[in-house]
């Protein structure tokens, strides 16, 4: 059998697919460039501050919603990121491997994140519960 | 497999071998503060879950994240995190098929460096005074 060059080339490109690695990047980059101004601006100021006062700011829905956004957007952006750094450095199972450890890391922190502003946004506030309670 | 070429095929020249240049540079800087945002992100994640769990692990938190240490790496991480951001929008704009011209990459590349150290001074004078 003779292969001409080009048909021993072809399909042997570097990835073969990856338009939605593309996409993903794009969508999650202009979501983070509203996102991560306004969540700098409005977590920096609370950071340092006493217990009371960070309950009472992120009971908040609007800084609520700010935080949680921001965190679940970075985490699917970095995913993404970090897999374009893997695919570059790492090769075979390891590359496999390090991707879904990856991937558990960071839908796992973003879900704990999540459910943590959740439970904030979502606490009682302190003057509507009966003096007994507390 | 029929491809008799195996193991012969030309390689691509190594990084070490090229000098450095603002348009390489500007672009590994990406790489760079990306992966070391990962830092400010666990901080950040680790000051709201302790916020849910209570005053004590609360105080532990912000602790470490006022601490000196604390500041200066979320202190660096406001650069890396406008750097990042900045060389994004020259990547989204390039994508768009903004200034491919090589004169523009390095214009755009020295403008990622600037403009990141000059809002990461203005976000350090707002915190200053908030």
């Amino acid at each position: 059998m003779y292969l001409t060059d080009r048909k021993r080339a072809a399909g042997l490109g570097a990835a073969k697919s990856g338009t939605s690695d593309v996409w993903n990047m794009q969508i999650t980059s202009w979501a983070l460039l509203v996102l991560v101004p306004v969540f700098v601006f409005t977590f920096g100021p609370v950071l340092g501050e006493g217990y009371v006062e960070a309950l009472a700011y992120y009971r908040n829905p609007v800084t609520a919603t700010i935080a949680a956004a921001t965190i679940l957007v970075t985490m699917l952006h970095f995913r993404q990121g970090f897999q374009t750094l893997i695919d570059d450095y790492v090769r075979g199972e390891t590359r496999k491997m390090t991707l879904i450890a990856a991937s558990f890391v960071l839908y796992g922190l973003g879900l704990l994140a999540l459910i943590s502003i959740v439970r904030v946004a979502l606490s009682p506030v302190p003057a509507l519960v009966p003096a007994v309670v507390l | 497999m029929a491809d008799v070429n195996r193991g012969a095929r030309p390689l691509s020249p190594h990084i070490m071998i090229y000098k450095p240049q603002i348009t390489s540079i500007s672009s590994i800087f990406i790489r760079i503060t990306g992966q070391a945002l990962i830092v400010a992100t666990l901080m950040i994640v680790w000051w709201f879950v302790a916020l849910a769990t209570g005053p004590e692990a609360f105080a532990i938190a912000t602790w470490w994240l006022t601490m000196p240490l604390g500041d200066l790496v979320l202190g660096l991480s406001v650069w890396a995190l406008w750097y990042h951001l900045l060389g994004g929008l020259r990547h989204l704009y390039w994508d768009a098929g903004g200034s491919m011209e090589i004169e523009w990459a390095e214009r755009l590349g020295w403008a990622c460096f600037i403009g990141a150290t000059v809002l990461t001074l203005l976000t350090w004078l707002v915190f200053l005074f908030v």
